[in-house]
């Protein structure tokens, strides 16, 4: 008796704590998805078709790694580049998915997206060597960070023909991966300009925008053909040939799908779905407690933990929420109530019978609720997990809520429940256990 | 038990609601958004006034072809256009400025043709292995492994519970069907999501009376009572009724609450739930268990 009432005082402390985690805790945010936080998805589909099957997979992800480090540039909290295959008519298209929160300007979005992206060569600056930047306009700006550090050196991916990974003995170390590159006659003749030029000075490689490699010119080179040598392993060095040879996106893609949702829009949804679900939940805990009196009490303060929990674990997981990842936690709800409802005209029944004390009672009608609850929730948990499988991103997100909403519900009907109702039965029935409009 | 009494009264009812459901699917037809045949949306807000529909459409239809203009809010519009690139998109936006009116673009969603292919194979997909799911899982729940000590617990096969239970689903999801086609409503991902969350309940529903029926079956073979079956099933439907209604109330609480504040977005999504649910509350009560009887007896 004692150990149950201990057990449910630590169950309702336990269950302000994670309140206010849920609701107070400030400095972790409930991430929100894209048509809650506004933003831009954009969705493209690769023409795969002059490949072999075996490249695809290979290609796809290139085309993801050079989409990424352009979607990087936006300087977009959280954008997310997948791909994806699809299945449409005995034919298997592959789509690339381009995720951009609070992007609301898609057509500049789409415009860079699709651009080639810039293989560029430039040296490092030497000190007090002067720097000007103009535009085409012939306006000063002011030089951007990478501009201070490093000059163009008038050589780009527009002139190199090809770059493979080459494993060799240079510099002593056999075996040790490296990436050659070979330009074309009019690339030839730059980087012959450039390196005689410029012997002993770094020549840095960038790829849009980003740094990465910059060696130090040995000698003139005249053959057109260079070589990237760096602390590579094998996968390193084969990524960046890949990234070289791919200057121009792997695979073409066209653009199949966009949406673009704006950030009010979103705070409105969010407001609206608060305001529903504070309702329903009120309006439900008031029925419970005018029909189920005690016990019906019990349910909303398990309830309580319930919605607690369940977004303590939307936080932790973190899990993204969308609007139909909000109407799939508002209707697990329904699912957790009904658990409640199950074990209390259960225990009405048990009541009945005199020969047992409400205590008893209690351990009896849950033990018979429980076949239903377990084989009612177990069909929704299935339910949920076909649906995450077999479906778009957005049924995923109901999928998931509502899975783990109906797993939850489950644990805090059997777990919360049963221990508070415990907690309070005395041995005596009293007018607190009735139910509806009887005594 | 009057229900099991009266079965073919309410028999004739989900038989009537299912034939109208059908007619009025097959000749109104289900309008499905563009998550399934493809095209655009494109919803903004005026700042100040807005301008009337007909200027509106007009302005658009001059733009590209079959545009349709519906009011939203206040001061908001929804373009709804076949697939628009995103060119098309600006030429929109521009005509949308009627006498330089001016407006936030609050949404824009384009949906090429093979997405919503796609899309729509995948919602039968998904429907189709949720009712495959659950009735092999019915049926195994409800097999009569540990009877097979207890011959005398009498009753049907487990395999007539999963199929009963299917023809419930079935009944369930068709009947918000015929409810969005007659009321002229659009069909798009949610809609698919609200059928499965209605699968979800009513199989739920279903199986709680099921095994309040196994249940008294078990009682009846352990006191040597020789009940009929449509008895039983009478009997376990009133001791079910209560939380039936209860569960159904508390949950119809939550989706009217969802369909009044909750915003245009959900609307359809939670109407659709609304009478999924009511449909299955019937089919549990009066369609499922006098089926049983039906099915059981005859064996």
């Amino acid at each position: 008796m004692m150990g149950i009432r201990v057990a449910a005082t630590f169950i309702v402390i336990a269950g302000i704590a994670l309140g206010f985690f849920a609701f107070g805790d400030t400095e972790r945010e409930y991430k929100l998805g894209l048509d809650l936080a506004g933003g831009a998805l954009l969705t493209y589909e690769a023409d795969t078709e002059n490949l072999a099957g075996d490249d695809i997979d290979g290609a796809m992800d290139a085309l993801r790694d050079v989409i990424e480090r352009r979607v990087n540039v936006f300087g977009v909290g959280e954008p997310r580049v997948s791909t994806e295959t699809a299945l449409l008519g005995g034919e298997i298209a592959h789509r690339l998915i381009v995720e951009l929160p609070g992007v609301t300007d898609v057509d500049a979005a789409i415009e860079q997206l699709g651009e080639t992206p810039l293989l560029e060569f430039r040296l490092v600056r030497q000190e007090g060597e002067p720097i000007q930047v103009t535009t085409s306009d012939g306006s000063i700006q002011m030089p951007s960070q990478t501009d201070m550090l490093y000059k163009r050196a008038e050589l780009t991916g527009r002139y190199l023909q090809s770059a493979r990974v080459q494993f060799g003995g240079n510099g002593g170390v056999v075996n040790q991966p490296y990436v050659a590159l070979v330009f074309d006659s009019e690339g030839a003749e730059i980087f012959e300009a450039i390196t005689r030029d410029n012997v002993g000075r770094e020549l840095a490689v960038f790829l849009d925008g980003e740094l990465l490699t910059s060696p130090v010119i040995q000698s003139v080179i005249t053959s057109g053909e260079a070589i990237i040598t760096g602390d590579f392993s094998p996968e390193e060095a084969r990524d960046l040939a890949q990234n070289l040879n791919f200057g121009a996106l792997p695979v073409p893609i066209e653009l199949v799908g966009t949406q673009n949702i704006g950030g009010s829009l979103g705070k409105a949804t969010v407001a609206a779905g608060v305001t529903a679900a504070a309702w329903g939940l009120a309006l439900v805990a008031l029925f419970m407690i005018l029909w189920y009196r005690l016990p019906g009490l019990i349910a909303v303060v398990s309830l309580g933990v319930y919605v607690a929990l369940m977004m303590t674990l939307f936080k932790f997981i973190p899990v993204t929420l969308t609007a139909a990842g909000i109407a799939g936690f508002i209707l697990s709800i329904g699912m957790a109530v009904d658990a409640n409802i199950l074990i209390f005209e259960r225990l009405k029944e048990e009541l009945r019978d005199d020969r047992q004390g409400v205590r008893d009672a209690i351990r009896n009608g849950f033990k018979r609720a429980w076949a239903s609850i377990r084989d009612g929730n177990l069909t929704s948990i299935f339910t949920a997990i076909i649906l995450f499988y077999t479906t778009t991103s957005l049924v995923k997100g109901f999928a998931l809520t509502f899975g783990i909403g109906v797993v939850v519900s489950m644990i805090t009907a059997i777990g919360v429940t049963r221990t508070l109702l415990l907690a309070v039965g005395g041995e005596t029935r009293s007018v607190l256990f009735g139910s509806g409009i009887h005594k | 038990m009057f229900i099991i009494k009266h079965s073919k009264l309410f028999f004739g009812i989900s038989a009537l609601l299912v034939a109208a459901s059908f007619v009025l699917i097959g000749t109104k037809g289900l309008p499905l958004s563009i998550d399934f045949t493809g095209g655009s949306i494109l919803e903004v807000t005026y700042t100040n006034e807005r301008p009337t529909r007909d200027v509106v459409e007009a302005a658009v239809g001059a733009v590209v072809p079959n545009a349709s203009v519906t009011l939203t809010g206040e001061r908001g519009i929804i373009v709804r256009t076949p697939f628009l690139e995103d060119t098309d998109r600006e030429e929109v936006l521009t005509a949308l400025e009627v006498d330089g009116a001016l407006f936030t673009e609050d949404r824009f969603s384009s949906i090429g043709p093979s997405i919503g292919e796609e899309l729509k194979r995948k919602a039968f997909v998904a429907i189709g292995l949720v009712v495959v799911v659950i009735i092999v899982y019915v049926a195994f729940a409800f097999r009569r492994g540990d009877d097979e000590a207890r011959p005398q617990v009498k009753g049907p096969s487990s395999w007539v519970y999963g199929l009963v239970a299917v023809i419930a689903l079935l009944h369930d999801i068709i009947i918000p069907a015929g409810f969005f086609a007659l009321m002229g409503l659009e069909v798009d991902t949610l809609f698919v999501m609200a059928l499965l969350a209605i699968l979800g309940f009513s199989v739920n529903d279903t199986i709680v009376v099921f095994d309040r029926i196994r249940e008294n079956l078990r009682e009846n073979a352990d006191r040597k009572r020789s009940e009929d079956f449509g008895e039983t099933v009478g009997k376990s439907l009133e001791q079910t009724f209560v939380r039936s209604i209860n569960t159904s109330f508390t949950t119809l609480i939550v989706l009217v609450t969802l369909f009044v504040f909750a915003g245009a977005a959900v609307h359809n999504f939670a109407l659709a739930l609304i009478v999924g649910i009511i449909v299955g509350t019937y089919s549990s009560i009066f369609l499922a268990s006098p089926l049983l009887v039906l099915f059981g007896r005859r064996k």
